[in-house]
This record gives C-alpha cells, sequence and structure tokens, in this order.
C-alpha cells in the first residue's frame, strides 16, 4: 500500500447551466454573445459570479476541487440539486465543464443508469456485448468474461431470451453485471443499486468493495441511501449547492447530511395535524403535547435520564392504555423501541400531564428520531392503535466522555446502540 | 505507471477543434458493428416477410420508375434497359440518401445513450453508414443478377477495369453523405428548424442529380451548371459508367465534388465533436 496514486483530480470545476426554454430567446441571445466576442467585449450572456444564480444561468457546480486515490470508494451525498449528478455526468464525459479542469488516470465505466443500450427485442447474451462495448470494452475482452458476467447475473437459464420477457429485477442484475466485470480502473455510480433484491444488493456490494479492496480500482458511488453509503465507503463527500461542504470520515459525512441544526432540536413540542396518523388515530385519544422536564433542548449526556412531560387529553374513558418510544436514526433506520412499563387508565374528557423517564445509556453520541405512540391492550390481549406523532420528537446525545460513555463510540463498526455489558470469567 | 499514462485524459472548457479523435473511434470499432448488426436485426423483427423486404422495395420503386419515367414521361435511358438504369440509380442514391437522413437526427435520437455513457459519438454515424452500404449490396444482388442477364443479352457493356473504383466511390458517396448528415444534426440540436427541411431538401436534391435521367437528355444550361457543380453528380455517373457502360465525365465536377466532400467531412467532424461535448444540455 502506502503511497497510492492519484486517479482523479479537479481544480476548480464549474458546471453552469441556462434556466428556462431553448429557443426563441436563446437565439438573440447567441448572436449578442458573438456580436460581443466580435468587439472584444464582455459577453452579456456568460456572467459566472459567486452567487449560484446569476440572470437566467444557474451554476450546477460551482467550482469543485477533489482528490482521489487509488483504491478508494468515496461516496458523494448530498441534497437534491446538490450537483452530484452533474459532477457524475462531467466525470462520465456526458458534459464538458464550463470552467476548470478534470484529470483522469484511468478508464471510466460509468453507471448513470442500470443497463444503457440495452434493447428490449434483442437476447441477454446480445445485449451484453451491446452494453460491454458501449461500455468500452472490445469484442474480444467481453468474450473472454461473458461466462463470469452470466454466472453473476443469476440469469444463466433466461440468456438467450429477449430482455423484453425479464423482470425488471433479472434485467438489473443483467445490466450490474456487465459493468461489474469491466476492467477499468474508475468506476462511477448513481444509485444503480437502489433495484434489484436485497441479496443480488449485498453481492452488488461486496463486488464493489472488492473492486476497490483488493484490485485496487477507485469507485465513486452516489446514493441517498446512508447504509449503501456506510457499507461501501471509506471515504465521503457532502455536496450542497454545487459545492464540496465536507470531505472525510463517512459517519461525520452522514452526520453532517441528515443533522438536525441545534435550533431545531426544540425542548418543547405541540403536536399539530401535521404530527398525526389520521388515518389510525382514535378521535378520542390526543397526544397534544410534549416538553423535556429539565431543559431547553433536547441534548443529554450519555447515561443521564431524559425526563419528559406528556399532555394527552380523551373524550372518553380508556383502560390499559401503554407508551412505546420507537428510536430511528437520522436516515430513518428504526433502531428499537421501548414500552412504558404497566398500564395506565383515563376517564372521560380527561386532560393530563405524564412523566415518563427514559434510561439513555442505550444510545451513544449522535441524534436519533423518536417517535411516540400510545396504544390500548383489550380483554382478549389485543392492541388497539390510539393516537401516534411522528416524529415524538428529535434526540441528541452528546459526544462527553462519562462513565455511561468511557471511549470513543464508533458506529460505523459497531452500531448506534450500545447494549448491556455481559460476564465473561 | 504505463498504464496510467496510457489512460489518461485531461477535460477542460476548452476544445481543441483540429482534434478529430480518430484513433479513438478506432478503439470502439467493435461497437460500430454491433450497432450495424443491431439495425439489421431489428429492422425485420415481428415482420412477416423479413429480410425478404430489403429485396422487394428496391424492385418495386425501379418498376415504378420505369412506369413514370420510361413509359409516360418518355425520357430515354441511352439505350440502357430502363429497369436496370433505375436499379442502379435507386441503389446509388438510396445510399447517399440514407447516409444523410439516418445521420442527420444522430443526436436528437440517441440522447438517451449520449446523456448517460461516454463513446465517441461518431461510432453512431459511420455504423449507418455501414449498415448503409450493407442494404446497398443486397439491393446489388437484384442488380448484378439483371447486369449479368442484360450483358449476356448484349444491351449493356460494362467498363469492367473501372468496377475497381466501385468501392473507392461508395466510401466516397458514404462519407459525404455521413458529413452533412452529422453537420445538420449538430446545428439541430439547438434550433431544430432544419430536420424539418431535411426531408423535402433531399427530394429537391434527388431532381437536381441525374438519377431519373440521363445527363444527356438535359438540354436546359442552367441545369446543366447546376449538374456540373451538384457533388453527388460525378460518383452517381462513375457507377454508371462502370455498370452500364455509358456515364458522364468531367474533371471540373470531378474536383468539385473531391473538394466538397474533403470540406464537408472536415468540417463535419470538427463540428460534430464539438457539439457532442455539451450537446446534453440543450438537446
Amino acid at each position: 500500500m502506502g503511497n497510492k496514486e492519484l486517479m482523479i483530480r479537479l481544480r476548480g470545476v464549474k458546471k453552469k447551466y441556462r434556466l428556462g426554454r431553448i429557443g426563441g430567446g436563446t437565439l438573440k441571445a447567441d448572436m449578442e454573445s458573438r456580436w460581443a466576442a466580435l468587439r472584444g467585449k464582455e459577453d452579456p450572456n456568460t456572467i459566472i459570479g459567486e452567487k449560484r444564480k446569476v440572470g437566467d444561468t444557474f451554476m450546477a457546480l460551482n467550482g469543485i476541487d477533489l482528490d482521489v486515490y487509488e483504491g478508494e470508494a468515496l461516496g458523494i451525498i448530498g441534497r437534491n440539486g446538490a450537483g452530484k449528478s452533474t459532477l457524475l455526468k462531467l466525470l462520465s464525459r456526458v458534459t464538458a465543464p464550463t470552467d476548470g479542469v478534470i484529470e483522469m488516470w484511468g478508464r471510466v465505466t460509468s453507471m448513470l443508469e442500470v443497463g444503457t443500450g440495452f434493447h428490449g427485442e434483442m437476447t441477454g447474451r446480445e445485449n451484453i456485448y451491446m452494453n460491454g462495448s458501449i461500455l468500452g470494452m472490445t469484442k474480444a475482452e467481453i468474450d473472454a468474461k461473458i461466462e463470469d458476467i452470466i454466472e453473476f447475473s443469476e440469469v444463466r437459464d433466461f440468456i438467450d431470451t429477449p430482455v423484453k420477457r425479464y423482470s425488471s429485477g433479472m434485467f438489473v442484475k443483467l445490466a450490474f453485471s456487465v459493468a461489474a466485470h469491466l476492467d477499468s480502473e474508475i468506476m462511477i455510480m448513481d444509485e444503480v443499486l437502489a433495484v434489484g433484491d436485497v441479496a443480488f444488493q449485498k453481492k452488488c456490494l461486496s463486488k464493489m468493495r472488492e473492486a476497490a479492496g483488493t484490485q485496487g480500482r477507485t469507485v465513486l458511488y452516489v446514493s441517498h441511501n446512508m447504509n449503501t453509503i456506510r457499507q461501501l465507503c471509506d471515504r465521503c463527500v457532502v455536496m450542497d449547492e454545487g459545492k464540496i461542504i465536507f470531505d472525510g470520515d463517512v459517519e461525520k459525512a452522514i452526520e453532517l447530511y441528515t443533522a438536525v441544526t441545534p435550533q431545531k432540536l426544540p425542548g418543547k413540542y405541540i403536536y399539530d395535524k401535521t404530527y398525526h396518523n389520521d388515518l389510525w388515530k382514535h378521535p378520542d385519544f390526543t397526544i397534544e403535547e410534549m416538553h423535556a422536564t429539565d431543559r431547553v433542548n433536547f441534548v443529554f449526556d450519555s447515561g443521564e435520564d431524559i425526563l419528559l412531560s406528556l399532555s394527552v387529553s380523551t373524550k372518553q374513558a380508556f383502560n390499559s392504555v401503554k407508551f412505546r418510544f420507537e428510536f430511528s436514526d437520522m436516515s430513518e433506520n428504526k433502531l428499537g423501541s421501548m414500552w412504558s412499563h404497566g398500564t395506565l387508565s383515563f376517564e372521560e374528557n380527561e386532560h393530563r400531564e405524564l412523566n415518563a423517564k427514559i434510561s439513555s445509556r442505550l444510545f451513544t453520541p449522535g441524534q436519533y428520531k423518536v417517535d411516540i405512540v400510545a396504544f390500548l391492550t383489550d380483554a382478549f390481549g389485543e392492541d388497539h392503535f390510539l393516537d401516534g406523532v411522528y416524529p415524538g420528537f428529535y434526540l441528541e446525545i452528546s459526544e462527553k466522555i462519562n462513565d455511561a460513555n468511557p471511549f470513543v463510540w464508533h458506529r460505523e463498526w459497531w452500531g448506534s446502540l450500545r447494549l448491556q455489558e455481559f460476564e465473561i470469567e | 505507471m504505463t498504464n496510467r499514462e496510457k489512460h489518461y485524459i485531461r477535460i477542460d472548457s476548452r476544445h481543441d477543434l483540429f482534434d478529430l479523435k480518430l484513433k479513438e473511434v478506432w478503439r470502439y470499432r467493435d461497437l460500430i458493428w454491433l450497432f450495424t448488426k443491431r439495425s439489421f436485426q431489428l429492422s425485420y423483427k415481428q415482420t412477416l416477410l423479413g429480410p425478404l423486404w430489403m429485396f422487394i422495395s428496391p424492385i418495386f420503386s425501379s418498376v415504378v420508375y420505369t412506369i413514370v419515367f420510361t413509359d409516360i414521361a418518355k425520357i430515354g435511358t441511352e439505350g440502357v434497359p430502363s429497369i436496370l438504369f433505375y436499379m442502379v440509380s435507386n441503389a446509388v442514391w438510396g445510399f447517399f440518401s440514407s447516409s444523410l437522413t439516418g445521420n442527420a437526427s444522430t443526436f436528437t435520437a440517441n440522447a438517451g445513450i449520449f446523456g448517460k455513457v461516454y463513446f465517441p459519438r461518431l461510432v453512431i454515424p459511420l455504423s449507418n453508414v455501414l449498415s448503409g452500404m450493407i442494404r446497398m449490396g443486397i439491393h446489388f444482388i437484384v442488380t448484378t443478377a439483371l447486369l449479368v442477364y442484360f450483358t449476356v443479352q448484349g444491351a449493356v457493356t460494362p467498363h469492367y477495369w473501372a468496377i475497381l473504383l466501385i468501392p473507392a466511390v461508395l466510401i466516397w458517396l458514404g462519407i459525404m453523405g455521413m458529413s452533412c448528415g452529422i453537420i445538420i444534426s449538430s446545428l439541430t440540436t439547438k434550433y431544430r428548424d432544419l430536420s424539418v427541411f431535411v426531408g423535402f431538401g433531399m427530394s429537391l436534391w434527388m431532381y437536381a442529380t441525374p438519377i431519373v435521367y440521363p445527363i444527356s437528355q438535359v438540354s436546359l444550361p442552367w441545369l446543366n451548371t447546376l449538374l456540373l457543380i451538384n457533388p453527388v453528380t460525378m460518383p452517381v455517373e462513375l457507377f454508371r459508367f462502370a455498370l452500364l457502360g455509358k456515364g458522364f465525365f468531367h474533371p471540373v465536377s470531378l474536383v468539385i465534388s473531391l473538394a466538397f466532400t474533403a470540406f464537408v467531412t472536415f468540417f463535419g467532424i470538427m463540428l460534430f465533436n464539438k457539439v457532442e461535448r455539451n450537446f446534453m444540455d440543450t438537446v
């Protein structure tokens, strides 16, 4: 290993798009630009400023500097419109930059779409040749690999059937297999793993990890699925407004991207209609408000008890009511739930404040989303949903090292929850 | 280390106009062939007669031409049996015209693929010309049968030595058609007007070329001049000269045609490569 070779270098890369319709007006604008250029004047239609939107143009990328090395699996995350796809398009050479320089030391396979060039009327085998050639392989290279490709795709039985008869899953499997077997040094993928069954997704991820890890290829991967980013990437950049705002550790990047800023971690919630689930809600039972009992923000140190007070109103009497807190990480993965111990009874037209105490011992530093659900267990032992608030609240556990959090917790390896200690002798 | 340098690419906002990227096209030659093969595989899927259509359509149109131009309009064909005359004319013009119109929408028709993956875009026009050439070859199977028949009958006397020139003339014609086509397709990514013009423009061009009539039948001076500067005239006449033994030759016309071909080829590829960089943003 040691010093790794630089594979991709971007310096000051910008990409400008023109907003609005093309035609009519643009001919005039073109004339103006040409005329200005002829007289050596500044083009009235190209003003590349610091602002992202200037006149009727839009800076999809606004100055990107990035170095990617051999063997790296780089994740790219960011909100819609942050410029991720534009960046991939430039690297795939589908379109050219407006400004700046891109240098690459290797062949590029880009999968911005699954099965580019696939044609329904042609068989799986014919499409492998077509797709492989489009992605830059020669016929001889495909000949050498076709067995591996068919094997990996798991569609051997249908390989001589036109792909229009394939299920969408088979189609994706075949397409991914072709791309995964290319001899390129750089692989660029745009959320193509979002399809296909779970087992195949896993297979793809491990194939790509292998490509980066053992074969020393460079993988660039854009996704909104934080879990695949976690599993695949060893480095991650966060993009926003056409710029890279973070570059480094995957967990930190995901945290930055999914994080709720402190102002958005209020200590008090009034649950209006938008929080409730109208479809399931019992009309006579309402969770109305909630606030942290001893602080203004839901920020706690590990091990601290989370004290909260919950207001509930009823229009009829309820017995055997229980509460459930459902914990998710900020990428909306459910982590676990806790049930209230014992049951509560409510009378008709009651308005009551309930006090809850949650131990935060389980939770590692980071942010969580907590949904609160009330339900009732009837005489037959069956549960009935009464009301739920989504989200109930956001919770942050600080990174402070203390008895409950005695060392730095590595989420990417150990997960979000700290389970109980066990005995060993 | 050498591998790194071999695959080094630098992309920036500038563009070298004179880099025609032909080496890269050569690297993708398998893809050219695959696109060509696919166009045949797909054209006759779910048809009853399948590839037989490739024989039927030129025969039909030649028969129609014979009826309209020889029997009704009484246009002579310099003593050549008119069905043979029109078979050859149709094959040559059909090839040129498909090389041009087939490529006039390269960018817009392939936006789906072009928007997702990079390969030298010139691959598509080249494969179109190649499939045009193969279609023409099939067309010529019928033509050759007729030719042999009429030669044996003594109705025509081909210039056998000139037949050796035919492949060169074909490439010349194909490249000219393709270059005109890609110029149109480059210009139509932004302003679509030109693509509307292509349809009737091509039929106008056909009548301004000695296709349905031999050049000897023309007595209008302005039309003679037009035929002389029309760059397609010479290749067509060379074909006739070789196969039918009757053809017109004029050195000025030849020079014009070759110069025109060289110009549109160079300019076309240059423009095409320039447009290919950014056309996805406007198409």
